[in-house]
């Protein structure tokens, strides 16, 4: 940066802002109106190096798709003093360490929740009414061959245990609360504004529940936390729905008990180790598998784009952010 | 007092027919081949006073002249376009059907069809079994269900139920009906091409008759357009078939989730290979729950028949 140039000469700068992972086209177009990345993705320098010999000046760091940000990323930006992230989940951000530097963290807030809450009551009403089983039958030719498909199960009354009453878990609660399903919820803490039944831990909750759809963050507590226990409360006829992220199930035993009759179906959008899935659930009928695309959607885009672009223009701006992640 | 004799044209249910042969007398229509079903009707028909009917078959003008004892048509269904509703009034044959039971899972499935459309589910379904996920990354964006404008071909109780449901999505709701319903914030449209043309996904919700036959045709698809959805939970016959798949082919049309279809169980092959349908074999009503409220229903309609009380549910 040079001292000397004429200041008619040297053009308005953008605030930089570190981009950490691939933003979607649109985003990268419509931010970069506004802001100047920095892209250790353009060099051929390992990202840890980059960062060392770019990024000391870096104030904001904006985190695209699951790009850790861990300590190592950390150590490297002395100056940082925002990281934002472009998804709901911050499960790949070391929160304590940012926590400890004084480093504030904002995500998606709720860009993403009516697409994921839709999603999840979808892939629901999928598994009990056999939709994409039957499509599949359909266009086999099977209709005319093999009759009637075997009859699928009733949603309404069917109880359904919340697994993370946040953005996302409170908008699928309003809507299948309109389908007649008495809802009931664990969450860190109780919420004393809703009039769901809560329970204190997931196999109480599953015990008492049809349904099981998990919603919550993952972190070091969370992890696993569909184990096998709380799947053999859920039951044989017990539905399991996850939007969240996959490491919230015990996948190995999520796949023996749909293979020993031990639970009734489930729906995924996410899983352990993607894009891998177990192939064991190839062959099932009473699953619906996904490929982490409930948020997939341009309006949860733009709503992101939204919410990014507000977060870094208050940051530049000595304003509050809009979507602080709360602890 | 003689046994009841009753006549299934088709089968229906496990549950309902076992109910049905230890209260009466079952003739099963089916058992015989094709060529046989009107000497079986007429050997029979002194010992029949009951039919019950579904969305297949029921009691039409036909089988309501060979049956000179016929009292009551009870219907495993709440559609009634099986029946001959006006030779049955002229006859003075009770009919019954089977609402209520069944509108939670039939506005239910609405809305997943909706939603597995739109946000192409089942094609993600099939994407991950293919192992494209792993060999092409990622899915393509699908579109937002929540806050979509949803027009509802018949405001009844099915078309109600879609609609609350719909809300809680914030989805605006507009319907078409015959005539405006008083009580409801809903947006009324008196001429459906209108409707069709100002929402995003078209649910067909209405009692097919003769004025509702093919009441979606190519110019109430091409109002809702290259971004529109239509659902049907209704009958086939409310659409025009070839012009639904005419609409889907050249782009006119953004896509359909159908349950019911003209000629079931025959579904144009063509839409087997399009991504932007959701193709399933008429299972509205297909819960076990619901299946058996339904058969509770048909049988007490019958039985309140025999025993000469008030009908359940009586449509005629």
């Amino acid at each position: 940066m040079s001292d000397e140039s004429p200041p008619a000469e040297q053009p308005q700068q953008r605030p930089e802002v570190l981009l950490l992972g691939p933003l979607v086209p649109f985003l990268d177009a419509a931010l970069s109106n506004k802001f100047r990345f920095l892209k250790p993705c353009e060099s051929s320098l390992p990202l840890l190096d980059f960062l060392a010999a770019h990024a000391v000046s870096v104030r904001v760091l904006l985190c695209s798709g699951p790009s850790p940000v861990d300590g190592d990323v950390l150590a490297r930006l002395p100056a940082l003093e925002l990281v934002v992230a472009s998804s709901a989940g911050v499960d790949h951000i070391d929160l304590a360490a940012c926590r400890r530097l004084g480093i504030s963290v904002t995500n998606a807030g709720s860009a993403f929740t009516d697409d994921a809450a839709d999603y999840a009551v979808g892939l629901l009403i999928d598994i009990l009414h056999h939709i994409s089983a039957s499509d599949r039958y359909v266009r086999r030719g099977l209709w005319p061959l093999k009759g009637d498909y075997p009859l699928g199960s009733k949603l309404g009354g069917k109880r359904v245990g919340i697994v993370g009453l946040g953005s996302i878990g409170s908008a699928i609660a309003k809507r299948l609360e309109a389908f007649g399903c008495p809802i009931l919820y664990h969450s860190r803490t109780r919420k004393p504004s809703v009039s769901y039944k809560y329970f204190g831990n997931v196999r109480d909750l599953a015990a008492e529940s049809d349904i099981l759809i998990i919603s919550c963050a993952l972190t070091a507590e969370t992890f696993h936390i569909i184990d096998k226990q709380v799947m053999l409360a859920v039951g044989k006829r017990g539905i399991i729905i996850n939007v969240g992220r996959g490491a919230l199930i015990d996948e190995k035993e999520l796949v023996k008990c749909l293979m020993q009759g031990e639970i009734g179906g489930a729906g995924l959008d996410v899983f352990e180790n993607e894009p891998v899935v177990p192939e064991e659930l190839f062959h099932m009928d009473n699953v619906v598998l996904s490929s982490h695309k409930a948020i997939a959607t341009p309006e949860s885009f733009r709503n992101l784009f939204d919410l990014v672009s507000a977060n870094l223009e208050a940051f530049f701006s000595n304003q509050p952010m809009v979507s602080l992640i709360s602890e | 007092m003689e046994s009841l004799g009753v006549l299934l044209p088709v089968p229906m249910n496990a549950y309902l027919e076992s109910e049905l042969a230890r209260r009466y007398k079952v003739f099963r229509l089916w058992e015989s081949p094709p060529e046989r079903r009107q000497d079986f009707i007429r050997a029979n028909a002194a010992a029949i006073r009951a039919v019950v009917g579904n969305s297949k078959a029921g009691a039409d003008a036909d089988t309501i002249d060979a049956l000179p004892r016929l009292e009551i048509v009870a219907c495993f269904s709440v559609g009634l376009d099986k029946v001959d509703l006006a030779k049955c009034r002229e006859r003075g044959i009770r009919v019954t059907n089977t609402p209520d039971v069944l509108t939670d899972d039939v506005a239910d499935l609405a809305i997943g069809l909706a939603i597995a459309v739109l946000r192409r589910l089942c094609q993600a379904d099939r994407y991950v079994r293919s192992g494209a996920w792993l060999s092409k990354g990622d899915y393509k964006l699908t579109t937002r269900f929540s806050g979509k404008t949803i027009g509802i071909i018949g405001l009844g109780r099915i078309g109600l139920a879609i609609a609350k449901r719909a809300e809680a999505f914030g989805c605006p709701i507009s319907y078409y009906s015959r005539s405006e319903k008083p009580n409801t914030n809903y947006k009324y449209y008196s001429n459906l091409v209108d409707l069709a043309a100002n929402c995003h996904v078209l649910v067909v919700a209405c009692s097919l008759t003769e004025e509702t036959y093919h009441i979606v045709n190519r110019e109430v698809l091409d109002a809702l357009g290259p971004k529109g959805v239509l659902v049907n939970i209704g009958r086939g016959p409310h659409v025009d078939e070839p012009e639904l798949v005419a609409a889907l082919r050249e782009g006119r049309l953004g896509g359909a989730g159908l349950d019911v279809f003209e000629q079931e169980p025959y579904v144009p092959e063509e839409l087997f290979g399009m991504e932007n349908v959701v193709l399933v074999p008429h299972v509205g009503s297909g819960t076990n729950e619901t299946r058996n409220a339904m058969a509770d229903l048909v049988i007490g309609n019958l039985e309140a028949h025999v025993m000469n009380k008030p009908l359940l549910t009586p449509v005629v």
